[in-house]
């Protein structure tokens, strides 16, 4: 269901389908032990929701209601089918003695919290838990994560098949990772949120699509695991996230255009979500040594605060940058640590930084590292090396926006 | 659940352990497995001879054709092999990841299918 949707007038089935069917089906996956069986047994329950809560009243617990109902017809339709196959008759018998137990608000939480983690789990593809994490977590259809990735329907449905079939197989158990585990589990989890913030953030800039916002989609999930697994770096992801998403309508131009954060009209940035990120990040930044997230979130929310490019605590930012770099060496890291070098001292000391990260090969084929380095000569009056490597950066390039940015950079040098 | 776990390198072979490294890996499996088959959960162990002493054999149209060598010609060989008897995956990789073969080598975490 997407997030922005407004839904005004439905009706009372719609409206708790809506908020409670992600949570219905995360409990029934456990008890049942599968997530087809807990598919078909949500739609019934649903079903069965819509001919008789009209009729009857809406039950004082409706997730109750439906989680049980949802497990009695699983149950029913196993003993169905085990007249043509005894085997399964089997199966009816054990789901029918496991006692379910009550529906209390935490079990229902830690349902939430396995069904996240099964879905990230590292044994699957990458793309895999994605794709899972949209369609049984987020709830999205295989068209809409398709639409979003921009790819064909069947192949996110080979995904999802794929990735459902080897938790079978393989027996991956719908579990919260035990607590030697749980940071790198922990870590897989927000991996993907960030994954998909950073799809929908490129997709932003590209030609107008119809498309679920994934950008969207990744805060709904970091907000659902700040909830569920409330530690720094969960708060962190979140406020990152949250900064940059902040200026979303700031971002492009009416005409479409890339808008840099200097040029941007702050009076269009929304300010309850930069408030939001604000109180996450003194929560990241609360507990212990700073992880990655919260680093990056740091540094998103010092440009966030500053009022121009020119009074931004650069100091502060090549700290974080530097902290960064300690947890995760990389060279897009370092690029970006030479930008606000380059802001901080001044841009000769940025190019020598780019040019030493360039000339060890790291970066060749980044349009990013050209299009800073040819800022820095642009900043220095050098404007032949300028135009050859906003020329390389539009080599790069294919984002039509970003085409349009650089070739005016280009026609300005002229 | 039965899961095999099979143990690919190129058996350091391009770049050889140090003698005090290879005694202790020797050393730390012993025990390693004598661990996990108290507590149940080792069901087979063996460890193999190197790829080159391979030999693979297909039977086609009722001939057998043997040839030298392993099945795969990669970098990466199966250098040995062990079941365990593992609840689910997580447990299969909990036990798989405290094999000392796991700090140079990989192991491919396989379920083993139940025949009925």
């Amino acid at each position: 269901m997407p997030p922005e949707e407004a839904a005004p007038a439905q009706c009372p089935v719609q409206q708790i389908y809506a908020n409670e069917s992600r949570r219905v089906l995360a409990t029934l996956i456990r008890l049942l032990g599968d997530f087809n069986l807990a598919e078909d047994a949500l739609h019934d329950a649903f079903v069965a929701a819509a001919e008789q809560w009209p009729v009857e009243g809406i039950p004082n617990n409706p997730t109750a209601w439906l989680i049980s109902t949802g497990r009695f017809k699983a149950i029913n339709a196993i003993r169905r089918r085990a007249r043509f196959d005894a085997s399964l008759g089997k199966i009816a018998e054990e789901l029918s003695r496991h006692d379910p137990g009550d529906f209390d608000v935490e079990t229902i939480k830690d349902d939430d919290l396995r069904l996240v983690f099964i879905c990230c789990h590292p044994a699957l593809a990458l793309e895999a838990q994605i794709a899972l994490t949209l369609r049984e977590v987020c709830g999205l259809t295989t068209e809409e994560i398709a639409k979003a990735f921009v790819t064909k329907p069947s192949t996110i449905a080979q995904r999802i098949v794929r990735a459902k079939s080897k938790i079978r197989t393989a027996r991956v158990p719908y579990e919260i990772p035990s607590a030697g585990a749980l940071p790198e589990r922990l870590d897989g989890v927000l991996r993907v949120i960030y994954l998909l913030f950073n799809e929908g953030y490129e997709a932003s800039f590209g030609p107008a699509l119809t498309r679920v916002d994934l950008c969207a989609e990744a805060i709904r999930l970091g907000r659902l695991l700040t909830g569920l697994l409330p530690q720094p770096e969960v708060y962190g992801l979140l406020a990152l996230m949250l900064f940059h998403h902040a200026r979303r309508h700031a971002r492009t131009a009416s005409s479409g255009d890339l808008v840099l954060l200097g040029e941007q009209d702050r009076s269009r940035w929304d300010t309850a979500q930069i408030a939001e990120a604000d109180a996450l990040l003194g929560k990241a930044l609360s507990h212990g040594k700073p992880g990655i997230y919260a680093c990056q979130a740091a540094i998103a929310g010092l440009h966030t605060h500053a009022q121009d490019s020119a009074s931004t605590d650069w100091q502060g930012v090549v700290a974080w940058y530097d902290a960064l770099l300690e947890l995760e060496p990389s060279p897009v890291i370092e690029l970006n640590r030479a930008s606000a070098i380059a802001m901080r001292d001044d841009a000769n000391a940025g190019l020598r930084l780019m040019n030493a990260i360039l000339e060890r090969g790291d970066l060749t084929d980044y349009r990013f590292a050209h299009s800073a380095r040819a800022d820095m000569y642009r900043r220095l009056g050098r404007r032949a090396e300028a135009r050859a490597a906003y020329e390389t950066a539009l080599a790069l390039t294919n984002q039509e926006s970003e085409r349009r940015f650089l070739r005016t950079r280009i026609a300005e040098l002229e | 659940m039965k899961y095999a776990c099979l143990v690919y390198g190129d058996g350091n072979l391009s770049d050889p352990l140090p003698e005090s490294e290879t005694q202790a890996l020797h050393d730390d499996s012993i025990a390693y497995h004598e661990e996990l088959r108290k507590s149940g959960r080792l069901l087979a162990v063996e460890a193999l001879e190197p790829a080159s002493t391979a030999t693979t054999v297909r039977t086609r149209n009722g001939r057998v054709l043997v040839t030298d060598g392993p099945f795969a010609d990669t970098k990466e060989q199966l250098g040995g092999l062990f079941i365990v008897e593992a609840r689910d995956l997580n447990e299969a990789i909990r036990i798989a990841s405290s094999h000392p073969a796991t700090r140079h080598d990989a192991v491919e975490i396989r379920p083993v299918r139940e025949l009925s």
